[in-house]
């Protein structure tokens, strides 16, 4: 993909890199080899707008096919100051469109000097996922307060988008509807809010093998932001009970035969090094 | 039928080789591999599609501005996009395209052509005296 070829060619670097991943592509399995697998974050994401804003939910385990590559990562990515977005799909591909379209929501509400509207960032995100007819792999689920209130967008890697009460993305997002399904209602309290958006995560987490580790939340009040993370340690790691090193001792010695080796020395040369 | 809004030339002309480096042959340093295949087809399904999309995205402002305010304001905006374009460094420097950035509009956003393949940041770099004496018709 074009953000893997961060390389060093000069000129012609965007035809050069597809000529060369086609080329490669095509032969790499004649020769027995496979080609690297894109590090995806198979994910559980949610949101649910409650009665003063919006809480995002989402895990922190980042898969590169069948291995945990990052056990803690943050998949809460800051949009403005008022809006937050989770992501799902492939790691880079969400970093780098929420990065973008952060830059350029902050570029806009400088030039319009009023605070972006959640519809905005929506806008911006869609028309880039559409333009590239879902080869960015960015599943995304967005969320923020503004002048006309709380929003909640869920946004998919094609390019279309739904606004709703409450939306789960990702490889666990079945798991964690049925729990939105079950118990969301609308104007919640925030504490209320926070128990459905952790139970729905954890749900994810234990039922789902792309989603687990912590569960990091972000709950978007107007004028105040709170980033939980962690908000729960639902997987600790094990600590070892016992120490397995051998003791010093343990092998008893028997026999000891000492051997000197006599060296003379025969001829002794200096070269200096060229410090100059 | 549907091949011709595939393929990348719409006239190929066989015999040449399109990636002419300095000696007539394939310059593999700086374009890269070749392949008749490649030539002709485009390698990814977006190519095509990210190729031209500065070039449909101003044709179609351009068409809705023709319909909503008459011939005189696209010819007017082309006149100031072709002047603007014409104002650059020498021939060897990367230009910022500042007027050409604020005439657009794109002075205002970031996308992937700002990351990736910055002209500024490019290691190749034409020979300065070569390249002036040549604008200047000297060479």
């Amino acid at each position: 993909t074009e953000e893997q070829c961060w390389g060093t060619w000069g000129k012609n670097i965007k035809c050069v890199c597809f000529y060369r991943n086609a080329l490669l592509e095509a032969d790499i399995n004649k020769l027995g080899f496979s080609s690297p697998a894109a590090r995806k974050t198979g994910t559980t994401i949610c949101g649910v707008v409650y009665k003063d804003g919006v809480v995002l939910g989402a895990d922190t385990r980042a898969t590169e096919g069948m291995v945990v590559a990052d056990k803690n990562c943050s998949k809460i990515h800051y949009i403005s100051p008022n809006i937050y977005c989770c992501g799902a799909g492939t790691a880079a591909d969400t970093e780098m469109t929420t990065q973008i379209i952060s830059s350029n929501l902050e570029l806009h509400s400088l030039s319009t000097g009023r605070l972006p509207r959640v519809t905005t960032a929506n806008r911006m995100l869609k028309q880039m996922l559409f333009r590239y007819q879902g080869y960015i792999g960015a599943a995304l689920v967005l969320g923020g307060v503004d002048c006309n209130g709380p929003h909640l967008y869920s946004i998919y890697p094609h390019g279309s988008t739904d606004k709703l009460p409450y939306v789960t993305m990702g490889s666990g997002s079945l798991a964690a509807m049925a729990v939105f399904e079950d118990r969301y209602r609308p104007n919640m309290e925030e504490e209320e809010a926070k128990r459905l958006v952790r139970d729905a995560i954890a749900a994810g987490i234990f039922n789902d093998l792309g989603s687990g580790s912590n569960i990091d939340l972000c709950v978007i009040t107007k004028g105040k932001v709170d980033y939980l993370r962690p908000h729960d340690m639902a997987n600790k790691k094990g600590v070892r009970t016992g120490s397995y090193r051998y003791k010093h001792g343990t092998t008893g010695v028997l026999t000891k035969a000492v051997t000197p080796l006599n060296l003379e020395v025969v001829e002794e040369s200096v070269q200096t090094m060229d410090t100059s | 039928m549907f091949l011709k809004y595939c393929l990348k030339d719409s006239v190929p002309v066989t015999g040449l080789c399109p990636q002419a480096g300095s000696y007539g042959v394939q310059d593999s340093l700086r374009r890269g591999f070749s392949s008749v295949k490649n030539e002709l087809l485009p390698s990814h399904p977006l190519e095509l599609s990210e190729k031209n999309f500065q070039l449909n995205q101003d044709k179609m402002n351009f068409n809705t501005l023709r319909n909503i305010q008459g011939l005189h304001a696209p010819l007017k905006l082309q006149m100031e996009y072709r002047a603007a374009r014409q104002i650059q460094r020498l021939p060897f420097l990367p230009s910022s395209n500042l007027a050409l950035d604020t005439l657009r509009g794109s002075d205002d956003s970031i996308g992937f052509e700002d990351i990736l393949n910055d002209p500024v940041q490019s290691e190749l770099m034409g020979d300065p005296h070569i390249m002036t004496e040549y604008k200047l018709g000297v060479l």
